[in-house]
């Protein structure tokens, strides 16, 4: 990403504050338990990752804060508003990046992006700015007029990460974003990324099964078999396992093997 | 969430499926020349066969090609109801129906809206077969082409509510094929659209009373009476209960608590 400016309208007042909190929540696919009794949260201006292999219960987890399922038991508060009591209106601070794309592949980028920003409330002069906006940041905008269809896997996580910013959100929850991508990008999206919440003042939950997109400064979930098995910054999490690197300790607490890329 | 993001959210919805209609030609001449293959071949060989005696709406005989007109019509509308049930499945296998389920506005008004969509995309189709059936010599009373307007709606409605609530039971894009062939054709068969009722009551009494059943014989009767500017009111009451009914139990099949992907076990990492 050419650079983090997207505007996110995030007071620095209100940094450190919780954007996110998940209370007890529990979640079964009929009779096979997904996540068992997790308990977090994801502050303003912090970039949390939620490193778990595959199969941790990371996109049931991310199903179950964007609303798409509901768990029966636990509770998951959105800027102070409950999920479950609230309903779809308590995501409107949410912006979200699902690790299978969800664009429209028969509509070009920007028509794209303005169905996105209906769907928000954004009338059409706001969001003619805030994509241009979004576009130029991730380096877009001359493929604006461009199908989906026609777009590498790149840049069509670029047009995601675009989406998911246009109507300034204050969470930003991302769902695996770089599988599939090549090691540049990889590494753009994740600096980009970790700009937008240490210096632009986002909330971030970012799942991942790739140790390398972590930072020793990060706040650390550490997701196993639907359990939370540690959860902190990440240098203490190496710390409390004895490890010296966070692939030691994943693969301590986790028993898998270390993933780079 | 305000009046005016309800409104610009509902018009995005809109747009969008305008925008996908132009964008699939195919699908637009799919959706008019199945309707005229049966206007100008079927019901040209039948029209010597049969002959229509006077029933309601019609003050006269009638030709049977003038007959089969707003069951034509009504097929249109039963076709792009399954159309845009398989477009929500592949919404849904394409991730984009989750943008949608997404948005901070109720799910039942989302999906309202979803359905609207389709049904005025629908529109399109049914009024060019319209004209193309008038320089053919189907006439209709001139304000009957405004006339069945809100009946068209209604009828849309009705059909893509079930075309909804059948796309909520389908887990993959690949099972649509059956579905189609167990909904579309018993649906247009077993009802008013080809044959009058009392036809088919000579016929079989039990095939008579499947159609009776049949909530499709209804939206027909509606369209035809509206295109004579009367109101069925039978119809009328059938087709908004139906309406209802449907929608009402798509709601349910779409609320998160049961879920679209509630039924996916392992969802995942």
């Amino acid at each position: 990403m050419a650079n983090s400016s997207i505007g996110t309208g995030i007071e620095p007042v209100s940094r450190g504050q919780e954007a996110l909190v998940v209370r007890d929540l529990s979640y079964a696919y009929g009779k096979k338990p997904a996540l068992d009794d997790v308990s977090f949260a994801v502050k303003r201006g912090r970039f949390t990752a939620l490193l778990g292999p595959n199969g941790a219960g990371k996109s049931t987890l991310f199903s179950l804060i964007t609303r798409l399922i509901v768990a029966p038991r636990g509770a998951i508060v959105v800027e102070g508003q409950e999920l479950n009591k609230v309903g779809n209106r308590a995501l409107a601070p949410l912006g979200v990046v699902f690790q299978q794309p969800a664009l429209d592949l028969d509509l070009n980028v920007r028509q794209n992006l303005h169905y996105f920003a209906a769907l928000q409330g954004l009338p059409r002069s706001v969001a003619d700015a805030r994509i241009a906006e979004a576009l130029a940041t991730l380096d877009m905008a001359e493929r604006q007029d461009e199908k989906v269809r026609a777009l590498n896997g790149g840049h069509r996580r670029r047009v995601e990460i675009a989406r998911a910013v246009l109507h300034r959100p204050s969470l930003l929850l991302l769902d695996e974003p770089t599988v599939g991508l090549d090691v540049p990008t990889r590494a753009s999206i994740v600096k980009g990324i970790h700009d937008l919440a240490i210096n632009g003042g986002l909330a971030v939950l970012w799942a991942t099964h790739l140790i390398d997109e972590i930072e020793p400064d990060d706040d650390l979930i550490v997701l196993h078999r639907g359990r939370i098995v540690d959860y902190g910054q990440t240098h203490e999490v190496v710390q409390r396992s004895g490890a010296e690197s966070l692939g030691e300790a994943f693969e301590k607490l986790t028993g898998h093997e270390r993933q780079a890329a | 969430m305000t009046g005016r993001h309800y409104a610009i959210a509902f018009g995005g919805i809109v747009w969008r499926e305008l925008l996908r209609f132009v964008q699939q030609r195919e699908r637009f001449f799919a959706s008019l020349v199945r309707p005229l293959v049966w206007l100008l071949i079927f019901a040209a060989g039948f029209r010597a066969a049969l002959g229509i005696s006077i029933i309601p709406p019609y003050e006269t005989y009638i030709t049977y090609d003038v007959y089969i007109t707003p069951g034509l019509l009504a097929m249109i509308q039963l076709f792009n109801g399954m159309q845009n049930s398989l477009s929500m499945v592949y919404d849904r296998e394409m991730g984009s129906m989750r943008v949608l389920m997404m948005a901070p506005l109720p799910r039942g008004f989302l999906l309202l809206s979803r359905l609207f969509a389709g049904v005025a995309v629908s529109l399109v189709p049914v009024y060019v077969f319209l004209v193309v059936a008038y320089f053919f010599g189907i006439e209709l009373p001139p304000l009957g082409y405004v006339a069945v307007l809100p009946a068209l709606l209604l009828t849309g409605m009705m059909l893509g509510a079930l075309g909804m609530l059948l796309s909520s039971t389908i887990k993959q894009l690949e099972n649509f094929a059956g579905i189609m062939n167990f909904v579309i054709f018993p649906m247009f068969f077993a009802s008013s659209a080809l044959y009058p009722l009392w036809k088919i009551q000579e016929s079989s009494l039990i095939l008579y009373q499947i159609c009776n059943l049949n909530p499709f014989t209804y939206a027909v009767e509606l369209i035809r009476f509206a295109l004579y500017l009367e109101i069925n009111w039978t119809a009328l009451l059938v087709v908004a209960g139906t309406f209802v009914m449907f929608l009402a139990a798509a709601i349910i099949a779409y609320d998160p608590a049961r879920g679209i992907q509630a039924r996916k076990a392992g969802a995942g990492g």
